[in-house]
């Protein structure tokens, strides 16, 4: 175990499976000599050469488009788009292409990428940097996509996706690179996709949370349990596969459930949460589910996004209102 | 020998044999013939929309022909397939079943080269270049060739394909098939520059134009870009001038915006009746080799046809190849599709 935060842990992952497995190659823009403008990629140009570590020219649909044919070739890609919302350039390749290299081609080819992408707010970026597009991603069918809330999960869950035979959006929080620093253990580690994560436990109710509004459901709880209120946070982890038990046995336990996410309220992936808690735990229900969400309105400028991203005191107020009912 | 000079230096340039100049022109009458076989079907009710091949004969047959079927890659758009039985008689057989609307028609089996075709305009483009780039990346000796329309090449895909293909050097070849139309939309709306070919200068590699209904043309042109690809001197972009003679699909209707008498001239340049009379000129071609080329690709078809026709489509294949492994989520859905279609019985 070593403490790291997660854009180390996310380092460090790329670095253990491109030496695990040589077909793992990475590109994209300033990935390489500049290791990214995070540091993700930091090292890796040093430790595997040119052919592995690619500054690609400046094109997302070239990025992923290209990917797919190096997979077919026999490379394993992990292509990175700077930041996710410069994914709409490339969303026809991946909505069109990436997620069906398999079913156009009936099982002949498939396309095991993982697109890492940040994204999120909480940083004061300029606009196209925050925005929050899993639920988008999340109704593409073919593509799994996985967003991580610690820096052992980051790692984990990324070694999961590049070994995955499927393609894999992995988001990652941009507020979270740093501020989120956990334990994460050394050498080979993997956390299988599709099962969630019980981050805290409480019987009163649950929040269920992915990626940084993980960590915005855990200070909410600590909050609550000032005021004898015991909730449980349960990160998703990965949005498809989902891990609808996980759900059920959390509503079934406690009752009330609270769902939270960054992005828009209007289609965001809560309300599939919510419309999977109707089919598997209706009747364990002591109130309506509540959600927590992003406005309905393009992610906004830095000096506002505060009053957009969903705050520890709005998550408090729902769970509170969720318990009266 | 009766050809002119310039036509009797390709043919020296092409150095093929007279059974190899015969089955080019083998080739481009049975493409023909498989497609116009599939306009029928569709016309008949029997498959669904296709693209006709008619004006392509020359550039998809005399461009394959250039390639090594067991060392490159073709990835087409999707007027092409009917004509690329040099990579194999499957890749037409599985055509056919996907023009019918049968998803196996999207698998064409190893070791055959040719990857599904591509709906989406120059979607490939990029993905013919990671293929190049991947076998580069693995010392293989091969090429990747792509084609797409003149339409397709204004699709951001081209650019930014064509950018990076030249960025890496990849043994990659752009095959535009500039037929003068995208549907209605003719190629002086697609570009203001004097030729498709031209482009290539802005991503750095050589731009070639050429006579697309010329089959030796095509190939002499190809087999340089490819000796090119495999001396490590990276992409060409061919532009392949033809004219598309048909509709752009079974759903099109071209009198609607081809001038009669424009489509009248292209007909007199029916890349299959140049290159007919060319062999004939030469002896190379009969009226008897004729009746047999057409008899056994119609034979084909019918086996291909009836093959098509015999396969019973099991409804829930469409979960299959979602995912390596079908999610819970997507089992449940797959028994409920199942229980509605046992209730139904």
């Amino acid at each position: 175990m070593a403490e790291m935060t997660m854009v180390e842990a996310i380092n460090a992952s790329l670095h253990y499976e491109m030496e695990r497995d040589e077909r793992v190659v990475v590109l994209g823009e300033d990935v390489a000599v500049n290791g990214g403008v995070f540091r993700a990629t930091e090292g890796l140009l040093d430790h595997f050469g040119g052919d592995r570590v690619v500054d690609t020219p400046l094109a997302e649909g070239a990025i992923v488009g290209s990917s797919i044919g190096l997979a077919v070739a026999g490379m394993v890609p992990v292509p990175e788009i700077q930041f996710l919302g410069f994914a709409y350039q490339a969303f026809h390749q991946i909505a069109g292409q990436l997620a069906r290299v398999r079913y156009r081609s009936r099982g002949r080819f498939e396309a095991p990428i993982t697109v890492r992408a940040p994204f999120g707010g909480g940083v004061r970026t300029p606009e196209l940097h925050s925005d929050s597009l899993e639920a988008q991603l999340a109704n593409i069918p073919g593509l799994k996509v996985v967003l991580p809330a610690s820096a052992a999960d980051a790692k984990g869950l990324l070694a999961a996706s590049i070994r995955d035979p499927d393609p894999v959006m992995f988001l990652e929080p941009l507020r979270g690179y740093r501020a989120l620093r956990d334990d994460v253990p050394e050498g080979d580690y993997v956390v299988p996709l599709g099962k969630a994560r019980s981050v805290r436990d409480g019987d009163d109710l649950v929040f269920i949370a992915w990626s940084y509004m993980v960590e915005v459901a855990r200070r909410a709880s600590v909050e609550l349990e000032k005021e004898g209120v015991g909730a449980r946070v349960l990160d998703l982890r990965t949005l498809v596969p989902l891990d609808t038990e996980a759900i059920a046995e959390a509503v079934e336990a406690c009752g009330r459930a609270v769902v939270v996410q960054e992005a828009p309220e209007t289609c965001g992936f809560a309300a599939e949460v919510i419309a999977t808690i109707n089919d598997e735990a209706f009747y364990s229900l002591e109130a309506p589910v509540a959600r927590v969400s992003g406005w309905d309105v393009p992610y906004p400028a830095g000096l506002l996004e505060d009053h957009y991203v969903p705050s520890i005191d709005r998550v408090v107020a729902a769970a509170r209102r969720t318990l009266e009912k | 020998m009766t050809l002119t000079e310039p036509r009797a230096q390709l043919h020296q340039e092409c150095d093929l044999s007279d059974s190899e100049l015969q089955g080019l022109l083998r080739e481009m009458i049975s493409a023909r013939l498989n497609s116009t076989r599939c306009f029928s079907l569709q016309r008949q009710g029997r498959s669904g929309t296709m693209a006709p091949i008619d004006g392509a004969e020359a550039l998809v047959v005399g461009s394959a022909a250039a390639l090594d079927p067991e060392r490159d890659w073709v990835l087409p758009q999707y007027r092409e397939p009917l004509g690329l039985s040099r990579f194999g008689e499957e890749v037409v057989a599985r055509t056919v079943r996907y023009m019918r609307g049968d998803p196996a028609g999207g698998f064409i089996p190893e070791p055959i080269r040719v990857w599904p075709q591509q709906i989406a305009l120059a979607a490939q483009l990029p993905q013919a270049v990671g293929l190049a780039w991947g076998m580069k990346l693995k010392r293989e000796e091969g090429v990747v060739l792509t084609y797409f329309g003149d339409g397709a090449s204004s699709e951001g895909d081209f650019y930014e394909a064509g950018n990076l293909a030249g960025v890496l050097e990849a043994p990659v070849i752009f095959m535009c098939n500039n037929n003068s139309w995208a549907i209605s939309t003719p190629a002086r709306r697609q570009t203001a520059a004097a030729s498709f070919a031209e482009k290539a200068a802005a991503f750095g590699f050589p731009g070639e134009k050429i006579d697309g209904c010329s089959v030796l043309e095509v190939y002499a042109a190809t087999r340089r870009a490819r000796e090119r690809a495999l001396a490590g001197e990276g992409p060409t972009l061919i532009e392949a001038v033809a004219y598309r003679l048909g509709p752009h699909t079974t759903a099109d209707d071209l009198t609607r915006y081809v001038p009669a008498e424009e489509i009248a001239e292209a007909r007199e340049h029916d890349p299959i009746d140049l290159f007919r009379a060319e062999l004939q000129e030469v002896g190379l071609w009969s009226e008897e080799l004729e009746a047999e080329t057409v008899k056994e690709a119609d034979e084909r078809m019918d086996r291909m046809i009836a093959a098509a026709e015999a396969v019973v489509i099991e409804p829930d294949v469409i979960f299959e190849h979602v995912y390596q492994r079908p999610t819970p989520r997507l089992e449940r859905q797959r028994a409920e599709l199942l229980e509605g279609l046992s209730e139904d019985d």
